[in-house]
């Protein structure tokens, strides 16, 4: 295990517990104020958690009792490198020696450090920035330089903290590219709520509501049947949470919903019914005689997706077709009835 | 007048009403009508030798020694004080706030009393100080203990407010790129808020070298060794108007010529 951490910061009323093992990176997904970027900090050694244990790379960096800390190492001292979401290159230094400061900060002599900067400008596609200054620099690219800033401090953890959310959204994709790549075999954890960013660079994804770690799991497992109402809305599926009944899930706020199983059910254990937007149809009355299931419910909001239009319900997501919905004639307020087939529903223990 | 001009020309005055032009003009005048006057009562004939004369030069050369001894004072003590105000927290930080900021407000005679009555001979610490053999009232150490005093202030506010501006964030990323407190001090905090201190540093320096009341308490009058630039002018002033005037005049060159050579050297790039 490369990064093994417990946290509780009572002011901001997180209770995490983390692990990252050799080469592992991991996604930390949650809604805004669910306590990710407060986890960055503590790891990073920016806050001290009121109690709690870190160790990294079976180094302890934090010891704290709820007393006083009895071990706390200095954020210089880690061997953790941060990327936060705004680049925050130095404006006094050009692009080289704020890629270089990290090997002078640990003692190496100028000449060194400047090689080492320009390798790793040369990993990022950024070495022929080399002599600018940091506001000559466009968003991508100052994203770029910091990115080898921070690599090159040759950190035993690395942490993304939303690193692409303040960058142009043409530009995101070809630094994700990036980022896939040096990310490869190196422990890190990537602060996102962006689906793509977990997809792509997590091997394994921890969901976070509330302070608390509330699911976690393999990327493709967690985005294919998640637990969370987070990593669901992330992953775009409509999550209906409950007991099972036979291959049924009854949930406490009434809605039935009819699935297929590949594993066995304990009728009246929590159970999970998982489907996408997609596979929904929307009547205005529940069609008759159909073995579909049938949700009522009234439209919350509708809103554009893609070429469709998701349209919402206090616990459902349906996408439709703009004619589909002209003929509905639905505005928030309707009743509708959301239909979806029971093949089209996978049903799996909570 | 094209339309592109007019819209320049009003998009350059956005938030200056019209009539802000008025005082603004009357507070100008105030300013430089003392300043004119000032130019119109000087014999221009006996100009040279009234400035070069023995006490005056070696009252200019006081000045500036001091003033630059004391700036330099400013600057060792008022960064740490400064950096400590804005970038910690501890019981009684307001109380020791105000009383940094006290010199500001006090009348500069009354810091020379309170200095007198510290670092004088029948001071709080002059026993002390007599026993390690350190004499510093009416000393020229004592003009720039003065001059410190009063001008320390004008320092340590103007760095508070741009370490406060400067905010932590480029500090929190250096020390996660492994820098030291140190290396983050010197080589991210103060290159981020060289503008703030080099503000400071100048008004300070303006401050020391204009210093008369707690100067002339705490140091007194002595030629070429405590008798500053304003402390001779305002001697002249009693036995040789002219050279009062002419005087004055040559502080005054001599500190818009720093702060102007200052100025200019930060706004460069």
């Amino acid at each position: 295990m490369s990064l093994r951490a417990e946290l509780v910061v009572r002011d901001r009323d997180v209770e995490v517990t983390l692990t990252v093992g050799h080469g592992e990176t991991v996604a930390l997904l949650g809604p805004n104020g669910s306590g990710k970027s407060t986890t960055v900090s503590a790891l990073a050694g920016l806050l001290c958690p009121d109690t709690g244990e870190v160790e990294l790379d079976d180094r302890t960096l934090v010891r704290a009792t709820g007393r006083a800390a009895d071990v706390w190492v200095p954020p210089h001292d880690r061997g953790v490198a941060v990327l936060a979401q705004e680049p925050l290159l130095f404006p006094h230094l050009n692009v080289l020696d704020n890629v270089a400061f990290g090997p002078r900060s640990a003692g190496m002599p100028r000449g060194r450090a400047r090689e080492r900067a320009r390798h790793w400008l040369d990993e990022v596609g950024a070495v022929e920035l080399a002599a600018r200054r940091p506001g000559e620099l466009s968003g991508g690219q100052a994203q770029r330089v910091a990115l080898a800033r921070a690599l090159a401090t040759e950190p035993r953890l690395l942490l993304l903290d939303e690193p692409l959310s303040a960058i142009d959204v043409a530009l995101a994709p070809a630094l994700r590219q990036l980022l896939r790549r040096v990310l490869r075999g190196r422990a890190a954890i990537v602060v996102t709520h962006d689906v793509l960013d977990a997809a792509l660079l997590a091997d394994r994804v921890v969901v976070l509501e509330q302070g608390r770690v509330v699911e976690q799991g393999p990327t493709n497992q967690v985005l294919a049947r998640p637990t969370s109402d987070f990593a669901a809305r992330i992953a775009g599926l409509n999550l209906v949470r409950g007991r099972a009944e036979g291959e049924t899930v009854v949930s406490d706020t009434g809605l039935v919903v009819a699935g297929l199983s590949d594993e066995p059910l304990s009728d009246g254990l929590g159970a999970i019914a998982v489907f996408s937007p997609s596979a929904v149809g929307i009547y205005r009355e529940a069609p008759q005689g159909s073995p579909r299931n049938a949700i009522r419910g009234v439209v919350t909001e509708i809103e554009p997706h893609g070429h469709q239009v998701r349209v919402r319900t206090e616990h459902l997501a349906a996408d439709i077709t703009p004619a589909a919905l002209a003929e509905l004639d639905l505005v928030p307020g309707s009743p509708v009835v959301f239909s979806v087939k029971a093949s089209e529903v996978a049903v799996y223990a909570a | 007048m094209t339309a592109a001009a007019t819209t320049q020309r009003s998009a350059r005055r956005l938030g200056v009403p019209a009539w802000v032009f008025l005082p603004a003009s009357v507070g100008a005048l105030f300013v430089a009508l003392p300043l004119v006057a000032m130019l119109t009562r000087i014999e221009w004939r006996h100009f040279g030798t009234l400035i070069t004369s023995d006490s005056s030069l070696a009252a200019l050369e006081l000045s500036l020694r001091t003033a630059a001894a004391s700036t330099v004072l400013c600057v060792l003590f008022g960064v740490p004080m400064a950096l400590v105000l804005a970038r910690t927290s501890f019981w009684g930080q307001g109380v020791a706030r105000a009383l940094v900021l006290l010199p500001l407000v006090l009348p500069p005679v009354v810091c020379g009393i309170a200095l007198l009555y510290t670092f004088g001979r029948k001071g709080l610490l002059g026993n002390t100080m007599e026993v390690l053999g350190l004499q510093v009232a009416f000393s020229t150490a004592a003009v720039v203990m003065a001059q410190t005093f009063v001008a320390l202030p004008f320092l340590v506010v103007s760095l508070d407010g741009a370490l406060r501006t400067a905010g932590t964030r480029y500090e929190a990323v250096a020390a996660t790129l492994g820098a030291r407190p140190t290396r983050v001090f010197l080589r991210v905090t103060l290159p981020l808020v060289l503008p703030g201190l080099a503000s400071g540093a100048v008004l300070s320096f303006a401050r020391a070298l204009g210093e008369f009341g707690a100067t002339i308490t705490f140091a007194g009058s002595l030629q070429g060794v405590t008798r500053t630039l304003p402390l001779e002018i305002y001697l002249q002033r009693e036995t040789d108007p002219q050279a009062a005037v002419a005087l004055s005049l040559l502080l005054v060159f001599v500190a818009t010529l720093v702060i102007g050579l200052i100025t200019r050297s930060r706004v460069a790039p």
